[in-house]
């Protein structure tokens, strides 16, 4: 009996966070999408900054892990194919499991480290300031002024890297191809790309469409409501690192099942 | 405005409290408090540590909201109304916390920007004129382009009281203006109230646990314990009244220990701690 209330209770705080991460979402994209047609004009210049230090710095340590996995990819495959002797076919192999999940979950986690974490950390040590407290003495909403920029920089460069990432990790196959399959670089490079259908790159790219608004909400969520004292920012860092590598993971699961039954029709 | 003279002017009420209670969860911080706050006057709200003193200015800038009873302001009873209109009302008001919470990412000058960027229509140059203009009547002229982190506590905190100014507000608030800080400085900040009080006849409320300085700033003072008022009136008549607690608090008597034997083993085994109980109460911030 209380375990059955226990787990109900789990639950009943599972669903009232998510709502809190909705509302937030919802929020950010209300301030990003409808307020700038009511006479609030965008944050540009703050989401290009943001989108600088979320997008353009995460490129050199993006590029070094994804072209790694694209290795690791090809050397897994190609011990399979070789005893069929398919060897040829790890391109496609590489290909594929880079663009539809490879790409966007390697390019989600490390966003999550470099800057879901920082999101948190950012807002909550505001939080504990009371810088946020000044906003809203100010009558700035602190979504607005803090969530929104992120918001937008998220989700347009998050599929910018995961478009970096999949590149990345092919020329990381190629690596393998050339050394060790018998290709020749363009040859590996023209059958990855015969192996690739429209369909691949864009179900990836929607998915890190919602990773990114995924890792905004939570990240922003916690520093929001970070507690009193310096020690609830860490709290609060790493839960949202917890939180969204968790949740970046079922968002991923939920679209991988609804894209393999719409496929499938 | 010439036309009416000082007295008129004190007399007219600017904020009302009626009956205000706050809760944090189950536990009520503030137990029904009446007090108004006259046009142009200095109130000092005093307080230990756990009496509720910050809590009640956190509502009277909106930041909580009353469990029960009402706080009249411009005419809107803030107990009751829409964040749309709470933060019109905010435009008109100028909040100083304790740390200053001026933002570490952005400039001196562009922190007493924010508000007539976000609020007024004002050209780039009108603003940077009034940024200018704020900066000198804290003393800080020249700092525009200083990051927060250059600062010193007390010169952090005078930014902070240009950036409640930007707006000329009507009411002017302060969450421990002396607050860690130095005498010298903390006198500094206080002369800067007296100031302002002088120049622009602005109603000022200010919280603190600083005798010397309520004593130097204030027109009329509040003395709040554990959610309740003890005493109001003027310097003089807080100086001379005879009521136990005021007298406690302005002769800096501490608390007298638990003197029963019996009271003590109580105090020990008891499970549920009553709301008073040293432990329960929530640190003045």
């Amino acid at each position: 009996m209380e375990i059955a209330a226990q787990i109900g209770g789990s639950v009943a705080d599972g669903l009232a966070y998510l709502g809190a991460l909705a509302s937030l979402g919802g929020r950010a994209a209300y301030f990003t999408f409808v307020a700038p047609f009511r006479g609030k004009p965008l944050r540009l210049q703050q989401a290009v900054s943001q989108a600088m230090q979320v997008g353009v710095r995460a490129l050199p340590i993006l590029s070094l892990i994804t072209f790694f996995i694209g290795l690791i990819l090809a050397l897994q495959s190609a011990y399979e194919l070789r005893k069929f002797g398919a060897i040829t076919f790890v391109a496609n192999a590489v290909a594929i499991s880079m663009t539809r999940e490879l790409g966007p979950l390697i390019t989600a986690i490390v966003v999550i480290g470099r800057s879901g974490s920082a999101f948190a950390a950012e807002i909550g040590t505001m939080r504990v300031t009371e810088e946020i407290d000044a906003l809203e003495t100010m009558a700035i909403h602190p979504v607005d002024f803090l969530v929104t920029p992120k918001f937008l920089a998220m989700i347009i460069m998050l599929p910018c890297l995961t478009i970096w990432a999949n590149s990345m990790g092919i020329l990381g196959g190629a690596l393998f191809g050339v050394t060790q399959a018998g290709f020749f670089f363009s040859r590996y490079i023209r059958a990855s790309l015969d192996a690739l259908f429209l369909r691949d790159i864009v179900t990836g790219l929607i998915k890190s469409v919602v990773f990114g608004i995924t890792i905004t909400a939570v990240g922003c969520h916690e520093g929001l409501s970070t507690g009193a004292g310096a020690e609830e920012v860490g709290r609060s860092t790493t839960r949202a690192v917890v939180v969204s590598i968790f949740l970046v993971i079922l968002v991923d699961l939920v679209f991988t099942a609804l894209f393999f039954f719409i496929s499938e029709r | 405005m010439n036309q009416i003279d000082d007295f008129t002017l004190q007399q007219e009420t600017i904020i009302s409290l009626r009956d205000l209670r706050v809760n944090y969860g189950e536990r009520e911080i503030l137990h029904g408090l009446n007090f108004e706050v006259r046009r142009g006057e200095t109130l000092v709200i005093l307080g230990g540590s756990g009496s509720g003193k910050s809590t009640l200015l956190r509502t009277l800038v909106g930041l909580e909201r009353p469990s029960s009873g009402e706080i009249w302001l411009k005419g809107k009873n803030l107990a009751v109304i829409s964040d749309a209109e709470m933060n019109e009302i905010r435009k008109r008001m100028g909040m100083s916390f304790q740390g200053g919470a001026v933002f570490g990412s952005m400039t001196v000058g562009e922190n007493v920007a924010l508000p007539l960027r976000e609020h007024t229509k004002l050209e780039e140059p009108t603003i940077e004129i009034i940024v200018r203009l704020k900066l000198d009547q804290v003393g800080l002229a020249g700092f525009e382009d200083y990051m927060p982190s250059q600062l010193s506590g007390g010169m952090k905190k005078r930014a902070a009281v240009a950036r409640a100014m930007a707006m000329d507000p009507e009411i002017l608030f302060f969450d421990e203006p002396s607050a860690g800080l130095d005498p010298i400085i903390a006198a500094g900040v206080d002369e800067l109230i007296l100031d302002l009080k002088k120049a622009f006849h602005m109603t000022i409320v200010v919280v603190t646990h600083e005798l010397a300085s309520a004593f130097l700033i204030a027109d009329r003072m509040v003395l709040i314990d554990k959610g309740n008022i003890v005493a109001m009136g003027s310097k003089e008549q807080m100086r001379s009244s005879t009521n136990p607690r005021v007298r406690q608090f302005l002769d800096r008597i501490a608390e007298p220990e638990v003197l029963q034997e019996a009271d003590y083993l109580q105090m020990l085994t008891e499970d549920h701690r009553g709301a008073n109980h040293p432990v329960n109460k929530k640190g003045g911030v």
